[in-house]
């Protein structure tokens, strides 16, 4: 089969569906890829180096009469009209909240796959471009503030003063949240992060951020992304935004709640309250932006000179490497549509994942599909039983007398032995029991690294069992002195093995 | 020569020197507890051992030549020539085994001494047949305990040998009731020793009555219990059993002390009984199970209930090629290698004791991480990675490194499975979870090093080949390292470029 890879019809879109890279990922799974000459150029791909992979370059003509078409930012009114009746295309298509556009797709007859549907699950996480997008999205924010902000990360003290660092707030820890605090960590930045799912506070902490919490009470949502809170827990969170943006140089929201507009996270208030200089980068512009004020793809600077960016183009703007990405997650996509490596694309809609990218199936609107319970959510029957029925009591501690009554048996059955046991047996005894104290606290300090030399050495000097060999080969009685002179051979190959056997390894370990 | 054996300061003399050499033996073991300090540690060992067997020789001739048994000259010879004949043996099991081979050996070695305290055992009841009265009793217990604990030592080292050096089946015998059998092996038993007591109150003094009969017929159920035992445990869990029938050759070491009443046995025996049971205890807390369970052979029908779990789709794990990992290697600035029996089997860890000096020429900070568990013997991979000279200073355990993985950029995992498996961390409903794992899917990028998807032996799958960061480098683990290396060494140049440019 074909694949087609269009340049991106919408103005300024730098990104490609396919690098040189992933489009010679595709020719191997067996398919004829055909890219439309000038796509990769904004993405420093060019037209010659698709061909030197075996990759065709032709007209919009040419890729659009292909039966898969690949694409970044969902199909065009005048492009759905281009497809031919049977087509697949795949793209970011927002299926939730473009009703009309699946109707579009559902009218012309053609098989949709939403590359932005993959659900979140370990398995899909390699075709999920969401969490590419978002990583490098992230990244781009912080130098996007960075450039913005008149100001240096790093603090520092020299000759001519003190500089101090600059303060980071981060709303929502999600791959966009995460990179954006590493990258901010890595120039310099001191950085605060919130997340209404408190389960997430370790995956700050582990980036370097401090995790700012908020005592709520907030149930684990079964899809993997946050929900929409509650109006109560909602004014609880409004003190906190406010106090945090106050303090914060640049504040970075990044809340996300899919199928619905971006939750308002920053009032106008609050921003008007921030320090002149400081920097607001709104990644939820595209959804209606997380602060009151917010102007998707635009540059607002307030009254008192607070920078809001509200660029829903900031993946777009690394082209090169969100290309590749991309490519990659569509190569992976092709990979797991493709099971037989034949060139042909064969939808399997018992598959999960699969049946949660389709949006339309020839012609048929099959969203929204089932809903698909995240690997990392625990299992909501769990947390459901906790909280309808009282939680199990902890099993009840054993009674710490009953160890005494056992110890108080022990002693009274040891002396009703000892006393009709003759003195020799006793002294023996003694030296037994203090022997295996004294083991005890002998081997409890062997290193680990020297486990085995212990047991080879432990196993050459219990060979001393020899000496009761040695002892009864003087024996009258032949059978036992046989039996003795084995007893005797067979422990002295223990002896000499384990001494030598210990001997040998210990002269390998050396310090570097 | 005579007059002297049969002086009177000779018997205080001998046991002043088992004194020596009981401290001696303890000197050997606190030794171990550093590196530093283990090969004197082992020195003294022989030394007491040394003191403690010339000792016995002159106990020996003092007995021959105070005209108990048989005469001097011949007794000697006979005990030099055993004892020769067991040196020799000993020399070349010693220096010909394989650093890899030492799990057999070991269970090989325990073998003796129980198969030791079952000689010992018969020889003194043979000898002194039954004594009277609660000195008797004492005595007829001990020789009992002394075969029973021998017996099973034998047979369960055995067939640990057996099975460690792959010459049975290392999969666990199920027999149906397997722990009523045990459990009726161990009653008869003790109704045998009853039967014994029994006949040594009936018997006068020195006679052996009628007690070789219950003697022997317990002497083959310890046997039986001892291979049933062993038999009935999976390979995985060989490492427990291993340090656990260390523990019974002490103990057997121990009764045989009681027998002879001879304290230097006692202690040594309790010496070698103490540290065969931390070690299975320490084995046993790094799977998180206990130690009945794995002496019971619980595993092989846990994982049968886990293995549904294991089935479901993991999704997909993504290959690396051998120039690849290099590659990434020569970029990375630290490097954690977590090895497990897999490296021991395919016999890798000369190319990987390369591989890490070759990095480590580059600057890349390269470690170790060792899981308790790993390989079939406490402490295997260090010997191993001491074999192929890696120093034992960046040869870290599982607490050590664990802290560290996060900020680690490439883990190397050659072939261990289940001691990395994040499963045991996060699916409580795995049958490994809660065992404490090497936590590297939170590194960086990690490579692992298998030959096939195949599950390790707890028979679970493992969801750190399909996480995100892990890919997979197939093949026997020893050509894909020596691969690497080559391509390591073709490219300084490149590695040099690069590091320019950064």
């Amino acid at each position: 089969m074909r694949i087609g890879i269009p340049r991106e019809a919408k103005p300024g879109e730098t990104l490609v569906a396919a690098t040189v890279t992933s489009a010679a990922q595709l020719v191997k799974l067996g398919y004829d890829v055909v890219v439309e000459s000038g796509a990769g150029a904004a993405s420093d791909q060019p037209d010659a180096e698709y061909r030197a992979a075996g990759v065709a370059v032709g007209s919009a003509e040419d890729v659009w009469a292909a039966e898969v078409v690949v694409k970044v930012n969902a199909p065009t009114e005048a492009e759905i009209g281009l497809l031919r009746p049977g087509a697949t295309v795949v793209a970011m298509m927002a299926p939730a909240r473009s009703p009309e556009l699946v109707e579009r797709l559902a009218a012309a007859g053609v098989t949709a796959l939403a590359m932005d549907a993959v659900p979140r699950i370990s398995r899909a996480q390699s075709l999920d471009v969401l969490s590419s997008m978002a990583n490098v999205a992230g990244y781009r924010a912080v130098v996007e503030a960075a450039h913005v902000f008149g100001r240096q990360f790093t603090g520092q003290v020299t000759a001519a003063g003190q500089i101090p660092p600059a303060r980071v707030f981060v709303v929502g820890a999600g791959v966009a949240g995460l990179a954006a605090i590493g990258t901010a960590i890595a120039m310099g930045a001191v950085v605060r992060a919130f997340d209404i799912r408190p389960e997430v506070g370790e995956q700050v902490e582990s980036m370097g951020a401090e995790f700012v919490r908020v005592e709520l009470a907030n149930e684990v949502s079964a899809d993997g992304y946050a929900r929409e809170m509650t109006q109560e827990q909602e004014q609880a969170t409004a003190a906190m935004y406010d106090q945090e943006a106050r303090e914060a140089d640049i504040v970075i929201t990044t809340a996300l709640i899919p199928g619905r507009p971006a939750p308002t996270l920053l009032r106008a208030g609050t921003v008007a309250a921030m320090r002149p200089g400081s920097v607001i980068v709104d990644m939820a512009a595209a959804n209606g932006g997380n602060c009151e004020g917010t102007v998707a793809d635009e540059v607002v600077v307030t009254d008192n000179r607070v920078t809001v960016l509200g660029y829903t183009d900031l993946a777009s703007r690394l082209p090169a490497q969100a290309s590749q990405l991309y490519g990659t997650n569509v190569a992976n996509l092709f990979r797991l549509l493709t099971p037989e490596r034949d060139g042909r694309l064969a939808l399997d809609l018992d598959d999960v994942v699969q049946r949660s990218i389709t949006v339309v199936r020839d012609g048929e609107v099959r969203w929204p599909p089932p809903p698909v319970p995240v690997s990392a959510a625990p299992a909501p029957a769990a947390s459901a039983g906790s909280q309808a029925g009282e939680p199990a009591p902890p099993p009840a501690p054993p009674d710490p007398r009953r160890r005494w009554y056992a110890a108080g048996l022990g002693a009274v059955l040891f002396a009703l032995v000892a006393a009709y046991s003759p003195p020799v047996f006793l002294g023996h005894l003694t030296v037994f029991v203090l022997a295996v104290v004294v083991g005890f606290y002998v081997v409890t300090s062997v290193s680990h690294a020297l486990h085995t030399p212990l047991m080879s050495e432990t196993n050459a000097i219990s060979g001393i069992i020899l000496v009761g060999g040695i002892l009864q080969v003087g024996s009258d009685n032949l059978v036992v002195s046989v039996l003795a002179t084995l007893a005797v051979l067979v422990a002295s190959i223990n002896i000499f093995g384990g001494f030598l056997v210990t001997y040998r390894m210990l002269g390998m370990f050396r310090r570097g | 020569m005579t007059g002297l054996l049969l002086s009177d300061p000779l018997p205080g003399l001998v046991q002043g020197a088992y004194v020596i050499a009981a401290l001696c033996f303890i000197a050997a073991l606190a030794g171990l507890s550093r590196h530093e300090s283990a090969k004197r540690g082992n020195v003294a060992g022989m030394a007491g051992m040394v003191i403690a067997l010339l000792a016995t020789f002159l106990l020996a001739a003092r007995n021959a030549a105070a005209g108990e048994g048989r005469p001097l000259l011949p007794t000697m010879l006979v005990i030099g020539a055993a004892m020769a004949a067991g040196a020799v043996i000993g020399t070349i099991r010693a220096r010909t085994v394989e650093m890899t081979g030492m799990p057999q050996l070991i269970a090989m070695l325990h073998s003796f001494v129980g198969l030791a305290a079952v000689l010992v055992g018969y020889n003194s009841y043979l000898e002194h047949g039954h004594t009277s009265g609660a000195v008797g009793a004492i005595h007829d217990v001990e020789v009992f305990a002394g075969v029973f604990i021998g017996a099973i030592t034998f047979t369960g080292s055995v067939v640990a040998n057996l099975k460690l050096s792959g010459r049975m089946r290392s999969a666990p015998l199920v027999l149906p009731g397997r722990h009523w059998l045990n459990l009726a092996l161990i009653v008869a038993s003790v109704a045998l020793l009853v039967w014994f007591l029994a006949d040594g109150r009936g018997a006068g003094e020195g006679e052996l009555g009628q007690g070789l009969l219950p003697l022997s017929v317990m002497t083959v159920l310890a046997l039986l219990l001892g291979f049933h035992l062993v038999a009935a445990i999976g390979g995985g869990d060989m490492p427990v059993v291993v340090s656990m029938l260390n523990s019974y050759s002490g103990w057997a070491a121990a009764a045989a002390g009681f027998l002879l009443e001879n304290d230097l046995l006692i202690i040594t025996g309790a010496l070698v009984g103490s540290s065969g049971a931390i070690l299975s205890y320490i084995m046993c807390q790094a799977m998180n199970r206990s130690f009945v369970s794995v002496i019971a052979g619980g595993f092989g029908s846990g994982a049968a209930a886990g293995g549904v779990a294991g089935e479901e789709d993991q999704g997909d794990h993504r290959e690396v090629r051998a120039d690849e990992a290099a590659e990434v290697l020569a970029r990375a600035g630290s490097v954690v290698i977590t090895p497990g029996y897999g490296m021991a089997v395919a016999q890798a860890q000369y190319p990987v004791a390369e591989l890490t000096a070759r990095l480590r020429e580059r600057g890349v900070d390269v470690r170790f991480g060792i899981h308790p568990v790993a390989g079939r013997l406490p402490g295997h991979m260090n010997v191993l990675l001491a074999e192929a000279r890696v120093p034992y200073d960046i040869v870290l355990g599982l607490e050590e490194i664990n802290d560290d993985l996060p900020d680690t950029d490439v883990v190397l995992v050659i072939g261990a499975n289940d001691t990395v498996n994040p499963a045991a961390a996060e699916d409580p409903a795995s049958p490994i979870a809660g065992m404490p794992v090497l936590e590297v899917w939170r590194a960086r990028e990690v490579i692992v090093f298998k030959r096939s998807m195949a599950t390790g032996y707890a028979g679970v799958q493992n969801p750190l080949f399909f996480r995100e960061n892990t890919r997979m480098l197939f093949g026997d683990a020893k050509a894909k390292v020596e691969e690497i290396l080559r391509h390591l060494s073709a490219e300084p140049q490149r590695a040099s470029e690069s590091s320019r440019a950064s």
